[in-house]
């Protein structure tokens, strides 16, 4: 860790220098000063702006109607609903997708691992809605998919692939995957050998071995991969969106549809205010559980 | 095949107990790259279907592409955007990660976590709380409106990349620049800059995407003359398939790509 302005406690001119390297950590710290001003202008006040609007009723006065109505309102429980359940099915497959294929790539020597790795970074890096576009073009009805399964007589008739909750999860498990596999990687190439060499010299089999030693210490890898995920996922529009057909509204579709549709201002930031609510809930949990800046890999 | 019956990791497993594992991942990563790369065949069809393998070759989605001038301005923005997202979050983050790092303040930790929340926080809110402040100071439709969106969106990248890199620095450098006489500044500029720069490049590319790759802001923020291409993209895929967004899609993936492949050149040159 970086420390170049130390304090002294003792010495002549210690009150002195002390105040100087005060007021050096303070102009330091100032350095990060645009990008905060940058924040509140465009988010912080923004979004305070809708916590605003969310407390306005239609007839123009303070009310809570608009959070009322969410919890009398058939609809948006079901809109929650299909929000959390597409997450959660969401982030459950990456895990069991995720998580063979980052193990996979952590036990390859470096130079294949960097080869590997490309095929986790190049759909991180390639736009997603060029993605979503690819998959609706793969799972149409006479798409890549119906076609072959149709040619190898995996079944008969074209099957609904995609304008339902199918198409909706496989688009973005195919898009969440990497932000799973990263941050699982990156734990699992903490992990030390000796550890397994350890369990192995002990008489433990390769089975026992990954059970009882590697996999616990790769979970927090696993934990925080997990969480990212499902929280990309509650916020998710664009795939949705696109491939699911209108059949599945997810909580950004409907915030869209108030505002675009109904222009109903009051009605979106309430449930833009629980949707954050709930995203910054489940963060916070996550940080008593495991340091969210070491996931992130920033801090000190 | 004798490779087969050789230990494989840290434990006594062969290869072949574990050809299982291998074939499973390679199963994923074909599913992870293939979407993408089958786009790109099916651009250069003739058919207004898109098919796989194509059946007659051409360039027809290609020509309608860059004759069409909605298509053009809408690229021509999305470049601007990104570029200048681009200029804006790659010195502020920086700013803000050196700073960060290097003043030992109890702040620094809490700030870090504050500027990189808008990666957590879903997109749509920030859409929406800048589309209506926007629509207050009459800004919508206006490029600016979409590069400090699109730049509070890149910032918890460049912080991350440029933090991580400032973390595996040797500080002792721009200490020693100092102590033979070099200001802060210009220690940062000449010793500490030039070693850190390839992540620095690497957020630069990154913020660039994602300015680029923007649909939901964009959707809100941008329109009229200053639509971007995504947001272009996007209402067409809600309407149909059309074979012209395969095209589009195959020069967006190529522009991914360089970008991937600059970052990894220059992160293997770092070593």
């Amino acid at each position: 860790m970086a420390r170049p302005a130390t304090i002294p406690d003792d010495g002549p001119n210690a009150a002195l220098l002390r105040r100087d390297a005060l007021r050096e950590r303070r102009a330091l710290l100032g350095l990060a000063s645009p990008a905060v001003v940058l924040l509140m202008v465009v988010m912080v006040l923004p979004v305070g702006w809708l916590f605003y609007l969310s407390l306005i009723g239609e007839g123009g006065g303070f009310s809570m109607e608009n959070y009322a109505r969410m919890l009398e309102s058939k609809a948006y429980g079901r809109i929650f609903m299909t929000t959390f359940h597409v997450s959660f099915l969401t982030t459950g497959i990456c895990i069991l997708l995720g998580y063979p294929l980052a193990y996979f790539l952590s036990q390859l020597p470096p130079r294949a691992a960097t080869l590997c790795m490309l095929t986790v970074l190049l759909p991180f890096w390639t736009s997603l809605l060029v993605r979503t576009y690819a998959w609706l073009a793969l799972l149409q009805r006479q798409g890549l998919v119906n076609t072959w399964a149709i040619d190898l007589g995996l079944w008969d008739t074209p099957v609904a692939l995609v304008h339902n909750l199918n198409g909706t999860l496989i688009g973005m498990v195919h898009i969440m995957l990497p932000f799973l596999v990263l941050p699982l990687y990156a734990a699992m190439k903490a992990i030390s050998g000796d550890y397994t060499r350890a369990a192995a010299n002990l008489g433990a089999g390769p089975t026992q071995a990954f059970w009882h030693v590697f996999f616990p210490l790769s979970l927090p890898g696993l934990f925080a991969g997990a969480l990212i995920v499902f929280v990309l996922c509650l916020g998710f529009f664009v795939t949705p969106a696109v491939l699911g057909g209108g059949k599945v509204i997810m909580v950004s579709m409907q915030i869209t549809n108030n505002i675009e549709l109904f222009f109903n201002w009051g009605a979106a930031s309430a449930l833009g205010v629980v949707l954050l609510a709930i995203t910054l809930l489940i963060l916070f949990a996550a940080s008593r559980l495991l340091r969210l800046d070491a996931v992130l890999g920033g801090g000190h | 095949m004798g490779w087969l019956d050789r230990p494989a990791g840290d434990t006594q497993i062969t290869h072949r107990q574990r050809l299982w594992l291998y074939v499973v991942a390679g199963v994923i990563m074909v599913l992870l790259v293939a979407p993408t790369v089958i786009v790109i065949p099916m651009s250069f069809s003739a058919s207004q279907y898109l098919e796989f393998p194509p059946r007659e070759w051409s360039l027809r989605w290609y020509e309608n592409y860059f004759g069409a001038p909605e298509w053009m301005q809408a690229t021509a923005t999305s470049l601007k955007a990104g570029v200048l997202t681009m200029l804006v979050a790659t010195p502020i983050g920086t700013m803000a990660a050196y700073g960060l790092h290097v003043s030992g303040h109890w702040l620094a930790r809490h700030l870090f976590i504050l500027l990189v929340t808008p990666i957590m926080i879903p997109v749509i809110l920030i859409a929406i709380g800048v589309f209506y402040a926007l629509v207050q100071f009459r800004m919508v439709n206006s490029l600016s409106g979409l590069v400090v969106a699109h730049s509070i969106l890149a910032l918890p990248l460049v912080l991350i990349i440029v933090g991580a890199a400032l973390k595996s620095y040797d500080f002792n450098q721009e200490l020693a620049a100092r102590s033979l006489g070099a200001s802060r500044l210009k220690a940062f500029l000449t010793v500490t800059l030039p070693q850190i720069r390839f992540s620095v490049i690497t957020a630069a590319l990154l913020a660039f995407l994602t300015s680029f790759d923007e649909v939901i802001v964009a959707m809100f923020v941008s329109g009229g003359d200053n639509s971007t291409l995504t947001r272009n993209m996007f209402n067409a895929l809600r309407d149909q398939i059309d074979p012209t967004i395969a095209a589009i899609s195959t020069i967006m993936i190529v522009v991914s790509s360089t970008a991937l492949i600059l970052a990894q050149v220059f992160g293997r040159a770092k070593t």
